[in-house]
């Protein structure tokens, strides 16, 4: 069984001024659900008062939780979060918008308690930012990082994408040095990933651009890995990077390694115990179903032994902390396996851990299936 | 007494046989509405999906005529595949008449045409049926005008019918009592009984499905194969009704089955006479032919630990499919196995699905072969189906392969097409006719080799559903064969060699190297695939290593979705076999098979 008091409790936000032409995250561009929405999370958090007792994270993620004006985001800090109780030394995380951040509602979080932030920089090209169909500029979004700093906030992490078309390793680089000299206590890189249902995925199948190569791809990543930890961040998961150990995001680690977490909102994700659980995804579903008194619940799964292992060995392989090798069946079919990825430098054992090289995050996907028999 | 009347309904693939037969028994009130099932004679699901008769079911319909009298209507179903003629033919030889079945809208088609000069071989009356009257495009004046023009039947006696909606049914079964004549019904002659089926029941055996033609057969009668002279004592006889109805007695011109303790169904040969071992026939019914495999190819188990179980059900499946033959075989890539003859490609297809599907085996194919004969310096001759047991090329002299005379009926416009796939085939000495205006039959000599794969879906494709096919192998011909062997990081994969004629084996060469290219996965270094004649390379392609594979993103919504995906690619690993250190999925043994689709 595991222990409630490190559980992450995350708000899926589902609302967003425009789409961003990558983005496939659920999320709707009218306004007119706002108010309902707020009413519904605030009694889904009722449903679980009695059984989670205890957070150390909070995240609210989206959609744009930024765009939440100060009424509603009272709302839902006094009325839904104050059902749960969290650590003192909670890490509390709000997505935002560089467009959103102005010194008024910067102060405003901090007065709810909020300690983090994360902002969704993307790039500091004013016309890679145009492409990605971003509302704001690279001014701007330097603006709101010296606005974030001001306020106090110590712990700041940013969005950025590369891998866009035509971006060679001198823009990116470009980028990178930038924001370094803003000491983000943490970064998010995101090689553009292009989905079939994003605008931008259909421009690729129309051909109206061509995607980086995939050998350019793995120099932007090596590229990318070696200057940040060159500047003293920690690589410690295929896309995110730390200044310190404390920097993590302790939140998005609890994905990673069966942390339990509660996720309140349209199509947000929980897990414990060894169940996972889902959400509906339509805010007007998700709303409808709480006003009738159900669970929103759209599906759930309970993990069997060979799956919680399963899902160990993959999420490990994207993470520095790797997994434990008394996970895997002591066999010479899994030794020569294992012995050949260590030789071929995608791998390492530490400490009875299987860990991940920086090359081996660039074939994690394929890892799992290398070592598993 | 009541009198019989045999039968079968013949017809082009689409133009409604089951659906006007599952009206027959309908009609005669052996299943209610209710119980109803469609198409109650294909009772197989691949047989559904392909939509033709591989087993051919037999059924008896009461029947009272509008005279008033009682008749007992025997419908004796027949596959509809060239592979399974040899079955068609004896099923005919059972029936005095056949149900000539044409779409109202598509009219005569190939296939009609040749299963109605099946049905005049056997000297059968032949009532033309008009079928789908109900469609909106039907043209019933234009369907008469062909039947009179390319069939050469006389187009008033043509029954107007719609099966699907159930109209015109009683004039089909009318026309079946006043039409087909009666059979001769001596019963004091000597028996003679004509198997035309056989299938095997875990209660009872081997239930023989025959004709009888003359004399009476009961239990407790001895009864004589005629072709092997095996004996049996009858312990039941009867009908087919939905089920299995049994009888006093089988007497002259009564379709029914026999069981006799039989123990399986090879046990029995499709065409052979039944007689009574205390006083036999003088001869056996004329026709009978011991049908023997043409296409080899050899199974094997997709995880070696499942071999027995393969084994197993091997011998399941065999019990009843008399015409697959099988034995041990091994391979370096893929271990033990077994070697298997059929009929032809669609046959071969039939087993592996059914095996698949009812056996929930997971098996790998080797690339089909025929039976070459090679004529060796020391003057002896070896018969080879399967490549591994090539003779060495310095021993050889001289190399045969096994040539058919391939017929082909179609409208003349496909002629041009039809004749250069024969011609891309190595066929030769091409001849022509015209069975009626617009229609042309080219009769050319083809290696039986460049038929097996995927002759017939191609001649399918390029005539539009037209052109029919049929063959018999006629003789072997010196041939300039080689073995082409497929390298895989420099190891054989046994289980892909070829033995093909020189002039082929470039292209096949290239084309395999290309599908596996496809089919392989990247892996850790990179993987040359080669086709090779002796120590000369003359194919080959490559697959990169794998350098990059990892989605950017993976949080609470990502992380089942992309354990599902594993799961998946798990059990696609399980179905993969090593050669060296290179994982070969089993599709790309499958893929290789597949021919071109340009």
């Amino acid at each position: 069984m595991s222990r409630d008091d490190n559980a992450g409790l995350y708000v899926h936000v589902p609302f967003c001024r425009t789409k961003c032409l990558y983005c496939d995250f659920y999320s709707v561009t009218s306004p007119v659900l706002l108010r309902p929405w707020l009413q519904a999370v605030r009694k889904e958090a009722l449903f679980y008062r009695d059984k989670w007792a205890l957070f150390d994270s909070l995240y609210l993620g989206g959609g744009t939780p930024s765009l939440l004006d100060e009424s509603a985001l009272h709302h839902l800090m006094d009325h839904v979060l104050r059902v749960f109780r969290f650590s003192s030394d909670a890490e509390m995380t709000m997505e935002m918008n560089p467009d959103d951040v102005t010194p008024h509602r910067m102060q405003m979080l901090r007065d709810f308690g909020f300690n983090r932030i994360s902002l969704g920089v993307q790039s500091l090209q004013d016309e890679e930012l145009a492409w990605l169909g971003r509302r704001h500029t690279a001014e701007q979004a330097e603006n709101a990082i010296r606005m974030i700093r001001c306020t106090g906030f110590k712990n700041l992490g940013v969005d950025l994408i590369y891998g866009l078309p035509g971006q060679d390793r001198a823009t990116w680089l470009r980028t990178l040095q930038r924001i370094l000299l803003h000491k983000p206590e943490h970064l998010s890189c995101y090689m553009l990933t292009l989905e079939d249902r994003t605008p931008l995925g259909r421009m690729r199948a129309e051909g109206k651009f061509i995607q980086v190569g995939e050998s350019d791809q793995i120099r932007l990543f090596l590229l990318t890995s070696r200057f940040l930890e060159e500047h003293g961040y920690i690589h410690y998961e295929v896309s995110n990077f730390a200044r310190d150990a404390v920097s993590a995001s302790r939140h998005n680690q609890k994905y990673w390694n069966h942390t339990p977490y509660l996720g309140l909102g349209p199509a947000a994700h929980s897990f414990r115990d060894g169940v996972r659980w889902w959400n509906v995804s339509s805010v007007e579903d998700y709303c409808m179903r709480i006003i009738r008194g159900e669970k929103p619940v759209e599906g759930s799964e309970i993990l069997n032994g060979e799956q919680l292992q399963l899902e160990a060995v993959y999420l490990g392989l994207r993470t520095k902390r790797g997994f434990n090798i008394a996970l895997l069946e002591k066999n010479t079919q899994t030794g020569t396996a294992l012995n050949r990825l260590i030789r071929s430098g995608y791998l390492e054992v530490r400490d009875n851990r299987v860990i991940p090289t920086r090359r081996g995050y660039l074939v994690a996907d394929r890892l799992p299936m290398e070592i598993l028999s | 007494m009541r009198q019989i009347r045999n039968f079968s309904i013949i017809a082009h693939i689409d133009h409604g046989k089951s659906t006007l037969a599952d009206r027959l028994i309908q009609s005669a009130g052996l299943v209610s509405e209710r119980e109803f099932r469609d198409q109650i004679l294909d009772n197989m699901d691949i047989e559904r999906e392909r939509g033709i008769t591989i087993k051919s079911q037999t059924i008896s319909i009461p029947y009272k005529s509008r005279s008033g009298e009682e008749f007992e209507l025997n419908l004796i179903d027949t596959p509809g595949h060239v592979d399974f003629s040899y079955e068609v033919s004896r099923a005919l030889a059972s029936c005095e008449g056949v149900l000539l079945l044409v779409d109202a809208s598509q009219g005569v088609q190939a296939q009609t045409l040749a299963n109605l000069y099946a049905a005049m071989e056997q000297d059968l009356t032949i009532i033309p049926v008009i079928n789908k009257i109900d469609l909106p495009s039907a043209d019933i004046e234009t369907v008469k005008e062909q039947i009179e023009t390319e069939l050469g039947l006389e187009s008033e006696t043509a029954v107007l019918c719609s099966a699907k909606e159930g109209t015109g049914i009683d004039d089909v079964l009318e026309s079946i009592v006043e039409r087909v004549p009666p059979p001769a019904r001596d019963r004091e002659k000597p028996l003679t009984a004509l198997i035309f089926d056989a299938h095997y029941d875990s209660f009872r055996g081997t239930i023989v499905s025959c004709r009888v033609f003359d004399g009476v057969v009961k239990q407790g009668d001895v009864i004589r194969f005629m072709s092997n002279g095996a004996s049996y004592r009858v312990e039941e006889v009867g009908v087919f009704r939905l089920n299995r109805e049994p009888k006093a007695e089988l007497s002259a011109g009564e379709v029914g089955y026999i069981i006799s303790g039989v123990k399986t169904v090879s046990d029995t040969r499709v065409g052979d006479t039944i007689t009574l071992d205390t006083m036999p026939a003088p001869s056996p019914l004329p026709g009978f032919k011991e049908v023997k495999p043409v296409v080899f190819s050899s199974l094997y188990p997709v995880s070696s630990d499942e071999y027995l179980s393969l084994a197993e059900s091997l011998e399941k499946y065999k019990l009843n499919d008399a015409a697959l033959t099988y034995q041990k075989d091994s391979s370096v890539a893929l271990g033990q196995g077994f070697r298997c003859g059929f009929l032809g490609l669609l046959h071969l297809e039939i087993v592996q699905e059914r095996l698949e599907r009812e056996y929930d085996q997971s098996i790998v194919m080797t690339v089909p072969s025929v039976e070459y004969r090679f004529l060796l310096k020391d003057d002896t001759t070896v018969t080879v189906d399967n490549p591994q047991y090539f003779p060495d090329p310095l021993d050889i002299k001289s190399t045969f392969e096994p040539f058919i005379k391939a017929g082909i009926i179609m409208p003349e416009r496909y002629m041009g097409a039809v004749m250069k796939l024969c011609l891309d085939r190595r066929g030769g000495n091409p001849r022509f006719n015209y069975p009626s205006p617009g229609r042309v039959e080219v009769i050319f000599d083809m290696p039986l080799a460049e038929v097996i794969f995927d002759f017939y879906d191609k001649l399918k494709t390029i005539t539009q559903g037209y052109g029919s096919f049929d063959y018999e192998i006629i003789d072997y011909r010196e041939s300039d064969l080689v073995k082409l062997d497929i390298l895989v990081n420099g190891e054989k994969v046994d289980a892909l060699s070829l033995i093909v004629h020189k002039a082929r084996a470039r292209d096949w060469a290239v084309q395999v190297c290309e599908r596996l290219k496809e089919e392989i996965p990247r892996h850790q270094f990179k993987i040359a695939i080669q086709g090779a004649i002796g120590g000369k390379i003359i194919a080959r392609s490559t697959i990169s290593a794998f350098r990059k594979d990892v989605t950017a993103k993976c949080y609470g919504g990502d992380i089942s979705r992309k354990r599902k995906l594993l799961e998946k690619q798990k059990k696609g690993k399980k179905r993969m076999k090593m050669v060296g250190s290179v994982a070969i999925p089993q599709s790309a043994f499958v893929a290789v098979l597949k021919t071109d689709n340009e």
